[in-house]
C-alpha cells in the first residue's frame, strides 16, 4: 500500500544525502508522502496525541530529574523543592503528574477504537501486539514513577504492588526480596525503580518506532474496516493528516491544561501528600484511576495467587485477541449484534473502575440490605466486580469467537470513495460486497 | 475559488502550492511557532537558580576573629571567599605597586578595598585563569599563588605573572558594622 | 470531594474514587466561601497575614512547617510580599519576621549547638528536635506536619476549618479516654467507646489535640475580631496557602495559556476546513 517513493531531492545536498543516508526520503515517505485513508474519523487522531504525551512526558521527566532526588529522606522533600522554589517547577510537575493520567485516557480510547474497528485483525497483528507491549510497558512505567514521590499511597501501593509477585510459588518471594533489594520496601527499591522509571520510557519510544513500522506495511485502518483500493482512497499523510491531528491535539491539551492549571490535584490521592511512613497503611489503598479496573479484577478473586493470574490474564487476553475474534468483518459499524456486546464491555471496564476505587465491602446500593450469597452481601463491590471481571472475560474468550462464526453481519461498502449515500443503512444491494469475498 | 479546492485526488506535492499558503495557514503556523517557544522558556529557565539557591545568595561573615596577616576562606555561593586581615607592610607593598606599570590588568589598591577599611580584603577565592583556588602567600609577591598554572598575584590579588587575565574578583560587599560584613 | 467530582466529569471516565459515607468517616466537612478558590480566585492577603499569626503564636508550638521558609512570606503572593521588594530576602517586614524567631544552629568557632536569630533563608523551625520528642510531648500523637497538611487532606482548607471548631460537646454515652477529645470531624470508628444505642454510633473521632483556639486567644494587628471561627478560617486560608503558595501564578498562567490554545485550536480548525475543501470522505 505504501507504494514506491515519491520523494524527489531538490537540492544538489539532498541528492548527495539521498544516496548516502536517505533519511529525508525516510521522513517525507513516512509523514509526509505516505497515502492514509481519506474517512479516517476523529478516533484515529489519539495516535498523534498518544505520540506527543510520550514526547512531552519524556521531556518533562528528563527536567524533573535534574531537580528529583532519588533517596527516601529527601524525594518527597524534593518534589516539595520542585513546586515551591525550581523556576516554572510547578508547571513541569504538574504537566508531568497529569500527564500520566493524559497519556493513558488516550491509549485508552486509542484502544477502544482498535478494538471497535477490527484494527487488530490480519494484516495488522503484529502492529497490535506491539500495540499491547507498549501499554505493558506504559503501566510498569506509571507504575515506578508513582513511588517516586515517596508519599503515603506511593509507598503502600508499592509495597502491595510487589507483594503480589511474592504469591507465585516457590520463586515468589525471592523475586520480591530481589525486587526490594532489602526485606521491606526502602531506599535501594526507590533508587532501581528511579532508574527503571528513566528507562523504560525509551524503551516505549524504540517499541513506538516498531509500531509505527508496523504500520505502515499495511497502512491505517479505517471506519469502514475495507481496503484501500485506489488512489481515490487515500490523501497524503501532510497536511490532509497533519492540520486534523494537530487540530484534535489542540483541543486534546486544551483539557489537559483545565487539569494542570486549575485541578492539578484532582486526578491524585491527598493520602500521596504525606510523606511515606512504613508503620502506618492508608485507609483506603487504591491506584491511580487508570489501573482501578485491573484492581477490581484482583480484588475480585478470593484467592490471593488466583487474584494475581486473572489481573494478568485481563492484560494477557488483549495479546491472544487477534485470534479470538473469527468475524472476517473488520468494523464493528456492519456487525450491530457485536456492537452492542462491545458497549457493554466499555461500560464494564466503567464499572470496574468504580468497583476499583471502592472498599469491597460498601454496598452498592446505599441503604439496601441485600441477601448475603456465599463469602459476601450480593449488594457489595465484591459482587459487582465479580459481575463485572466475568464479563470482562465472557467477552474475550466467547462472545468474541461466538459472535464472529453466528452473527450476520451488514453489507459492506464497495470502496472507501463511495459517496456518502452508501452508507450501511441506505446502501442499494448492488453495492455491496460479501465478506468472504474482501478476504 | 478554484485555486484553494483541493481535489479528491489531490497531487501530494500540493502542499507546496503557494496558493494555499494564505493567511489562516501562516497564522496557524505562526502560532503553533509561539507555543513551541512559550513552553521552551520554563523548560530552559528551570535550570537558573532557584529560590532557595538565590536566598543563600548573601551571607553575612564576623571579621573580629581574623587574626593580622591572617586568612579565612568562607564558602559563598558554592565558591571560596578569601577574607585576608592585611598587615600594614603588605598593604604598603600593594600601594607601591600601583604605579609601577607591571599591571596586567590595571588597578589601585584603593579600589579594591572599602574606603578606609584597607586591612580588609575581601576576595572571591577563584583564580581568574581557569577556576582552581589559588594558595595564599605564595609567589614572589606574596599574593597568592595558583598550583594549576602559575598564576601569581600580589597582596592586592592583582594579577602580576601567569596565564590569568584578570585581578582577582571584588565581591559586592558592605560592612554593616565595622567587625561584620554582608557579602552579596 | 466536589473538585474531584468535576474533574471526573471533564474526564468523562466516571471513574471517580467517592468513598461511601462508612462508619470511619467523620461529618462531611462544613463548606466555608474561601477567596483562593475557583479558576479566579486570589489569597486574601490581610487573612492570610492573621493566619500567619495564628501559626505562629498557636500553631507552632506544637507543629512544624519544614516545607517553609520565612523568605516564602515575602514572596510573591505571599502574605508578606510588598511590590517594592521583589526578593522577599530584602524585605524588611519579612526580615523583622524571622529575626523574632530563633532557630538552631552551630557555632562556626566552638561547633556547639547556639540558638540564633532567624534570616529569610532559614526554614520554619521545628518545635521538637525529633519525631519521639514530638511524641512524648503530646501523649504519643504526632502533630502532623503542616506544610502540605491542605492538600493531604480531604477537604483541604474546609476540612482544617472544620476540625478546629469541630469540637463539640462530647454525647452522653461516649467515653473519651485521657488526653483524647471528641471531634466530630475526625475520622475514627467510635463503636468501641460507644455505650448508647448500637446502631446510632455517633460519627467524628478522637484527637489528641485539645481544643487549641478560643476567643481573643490572638490579638489581629488590623483589628479584626478575634472569634474562634475568624481564627479557624484565617488559619485554614494561611495553610491552603502554604501547600500550594505558586496556585495564583499557576491560574494567571493558564489564563493566558488556555486563551492561546483555544484561540490556536479555532485556527486549527478553520486551517482544517481549509485543506480538506472538496475532498468527500
Amino acid at each position: 500500500m505504501a507504494g514506491p517513493s515519491t520523494y524527489e531531492p531538490k537540492s544538489g545536498f539532498e541528492r548527495w544525502l539521498d544516496t548516502r543516508l536517505p533519511i529525508v526520503r525516510f521522513g517525507y515517505d513516512t509523514i509526509v508522502s505516505f497515502p492514509t485513508p481519506k474517512n479516517l474519523n476523529y478516533w484515529w487522531t489519539f495516535g498523534g496525541i498518544l505520540a506527543l504525551m510520550l514526547g512531552i512526558q519524556i521531556v518533562t521527566g528528563i527536567v524533573l530529574a535534574m531537580h528529583y532526588a532519588p533517596h527516601v529522606d529527601l524525594a518527597f522533600d524534593s518534589i516539595q523543592r520542585i513546586k515551591r522554589d525550581v523556576n516554572y517547577g510547578w508547571l513541569i510537575q504538574g504537566l508531568h503528574a497529569t500527564g500520566a493520567s493524559m497519556f493513558f485516557l488516550a491509549v485508552y480510547i486509542h484502544m477502544f477504537r482498535g478494538l471497535y474497528y477490527g484494527s487488530y485483525k490480519a494484516p495488522r497483528e503484529v502492529l497490535w501486539l506491539l500495540g499491547c507491549v507498549i501499554y505493558l510497558l506504559m503501566i510498569a512505567t506509571a507504575f515506578f514513577g508513582y513511588v517516586l514521590p515517596w508519599g503515603q499511597m506511593s509507598f503502600h501501593g508499592a509495597v502491595v504492588i510487589t507483594n503480589l509477585i511474592g504469591s507465585i510459588p516457590v520463586i515468589g518471594p525471592h523475586i520480591t526480596t530481589l525486587l526490594w533489594g532489602g526485606f521491606a520496601l526502602d531506599n535501594p527499591t526507590l533508587n532501581r525503580f528511579f532508574s527503571l522509571h528513566y528507562l523504560l520510557p525509551f524503551v516505549i519510544a524504540g517499541v513506538v518506532a516498531l509500531h509505527i513500522w508496523a504500520l505502515h506495511v499495511p497502512g491505517n485502518g479505517n471506519p469502514k474496516g475495507i481496503e484501500v483500493k485506489s488512489k481515490d482512497d487515500t490523501v497524503p499523510f501532510h497536511p490532509y493528516y497533519t492540520v486534523k491531528d494537530s487540530f484534535a491535539i489542540s483541543v486534546f491539551l486544551l483539557m489537559y491544561g483545565a487539569f494542570v492549571f486549575y485541578a492539578p490535584d484532582a486526578l491524585g490521592d491527598a493520602a500521596n501528600y504525606i510523606k511515606a511512613n512504613p508503620l502506618v497503611t492508608p485507609q483506603h489503598i487504591v491506584p491511580e484511576w487508570y489501573l482501578l479496573p485491573f484492581y477490581a479484577i484482583l480484588r475480585a478473586v478470593p484467592d490471593k495467587l488466583m487474584g494475581v493470574i486473572a489481573m494478568f490474564g485481563a492484560i494477557g487476553t488483549l495479546f491472544v485477541l487477534p485470534w479470538l475474534d473469527t468475524s472476517k468483518v473488520r468494523s464493528m459499524r456492519y456487525r450491530p449484534a457485536m456492537r452492542l456486546w462491545f458497549l457493554i464491555f466499555v461500560l464494564d471496564c466503567i464499572i470496574l473502575g468504580f468497583c476499583g476505587a471502592r472498599a469491597p465491602d460498601d454496598a452498592v446500593i446505599a441503604g439496601l440490605a441485600g441477601p448475603q450469597f456465599l463469602d459476601a452481601n450480593l449488594n457489595s463491590f465484591v459482587w459487582l466486580s465479580r459481575i463485572a471481571s466475568l464479563y470482562y472475560f465472557v467477552y474475550f474468550w466467547v462472545i468474541t469467537p461466538v459472535m464472529g462464526l453466528t452473527e450476520t453481519p451488514l453489507p459492506i461498502p464497495e470502496g472507501i470513495s463511495e459517496p456518502v449515500l452508501s452508507h450501511p443503512a441506505v446502501t442499494p444491494a448492488g453495492a455491496v460486497s460479501s465478506p468472504e469475498k474482501r478476504g | 475559488m478554484a485555486n484553494t479546492v483541493v481535489g479528491a485526488n489531490p497531487d501530494p506535492h500540493a502542499s507546496g502550492d503557494p496558493n494555499r499558503r494564505d493567511f489562516i495557514h501562516i497564522a496557524t503556523l505562526a502560532a503553533a511557532a509561539g507555543a513551541v517557544g512559550g513552553l521552551a522558556w520554563p523548560l530552559i529557565d528551570q535550570m537558573n537558580p532557584a529560590g532557595d539557591t538565590l536566598a543563600l545568595a548573601s551571607i553575612e561573615f564576623d571579621l573580629s576573629k581574623v587574626e593580622p596577616g591572617q586568612q579565612v576562606v568562607v564558602k559563598w555561593r558554592g565558591k571560596p571567599l578569601f577574607v585576608r586581615h592585611r598587615t600594614p607592610e603588605q598593604i604598603a607593598a600593594a600601594i607601591k605597586d600601583d604605579n609601577s606599570g607591571g599591571l596586567k590588568d590595571p588597578q589601585t589598591d584603593e579600589a579594591r578595598h572599602k574606603p578606609g577599611k584597607a586591612e580588609w580584603l575581601i576576595l572571591v577565592g577563584t583564580c581568574t585563569h581557569l577556576g582552581c583556588v589559588p594558595t595564599v602567600g605564595g609567589g614572589e609577591y606574596g599574593g597568592w599563588f595558583c598550583p594549576c598554572h602559575g598564576s601569581t598575584y600580589d597582596t592586592s590579588g592583582r594579577i602580576r605573572s601567569g596565564p590569568a587575565p584578570k585581578n582577582l574578583e571584588v565581591p559586592t560587599y558592605a560592612f554593616l558594622s565595622d567587625t561584620k560584613i554582608k557579602v552579596g | 470531594m466536589l473538585r474531584k467530582a468535576i474533574a471526573f466529569a471533564a474526564l468523562g471516565l466516571a471513574l471517580v474514587a467517592v468513598p461511601a459515607a462508612a462508619s470511619t468517616e467523620g461529618y462531611k466537612h462544613r463548606e466555608v466561601e474561601w477567596s483562593f478558590t475557583g479558576p479566579f480566585g486570589k489569597f486574601d492577603t490581610a487573612q492570610l497575614q492573621r493566619g500567619y499569626k495564628v501559626y505562629r503564636e498557636v500553631c507552632s508550638a506544637c507543629h512544624s512547617m519544614s516545607q517553609l521558609y520565612f523568605r516564602n512570606l515575602g514572596q510573591k503572593g505571599g502574605p508578606f510580599y510588598d511590590p517594592e521588594y521583589k526578593n522577599p530576602n530584602d524585605n524588611p517586614y519579612v526580615k523583622a519576621l524571622a529575626a523574632d524567631i530563633q532557630v538552631p544552629d552551630i557555632d562556626g568557632e566552638t561547633g556547639d549547638a547556639i540558638q540564633r536569630a532567624a534570616g529569610t533563608a532559614d526554614k520554619f523551625p521545628r518545635p521538637f528536635p525529633n519525631e519521639a520528642a514530638a511524641r512524648a510531648s503530646n501523649g504519643g500523637a504526632l502533630p502532623p506536619d503542616l506544610s502540605v497538611i491542605a492538600k493531604a487532606r480531604e477537604g483541604g482548607p474546609d476540612y482544617i476549618y472544620s476540625l478546629l471548631t469541630g469540637y463539640a460537646p462530647t454525647p452522653a454515652g461516649l467515653k473519651v479516654g485521657t488526653g483524647q477529645h471528641y471531634n466530630a470531624y475526625m475520622a475514627g470508628d467510635l463503636t468501641a467507646a460507644w455505650s448508647g444505642d448500637p446502631h446510632h454510633v455517633p460519627k467524628g473521632g478522637f484527637i489528641a489535640m485539645a481544643p487549641p483556639l478560643k476567643n481573643g486567644l490572638v490579638t489581629f494587628d488590623d483589628k479584626s475580631p478575634s472569634t474562634l471561627e475568624q481564627q479557624a478560617k484565617d488559619v485554614s486560608a494561611f495553610l491552603a496557602w502554604a501547600a500550594d503558595p505558586k496556585a495564583t501564578e499557576r491560574k494567571q498562567f493558564g489564563l493566558g495559556a488556555m486563551i492561546y490554545l483555544f484561540l490556536f485550536s479555532i485556527l486549527l480548525w478553520f486551517s482544517y476546513k481549509r485543506v480538506w475543501k472538496g475532498v468527500a470522505h
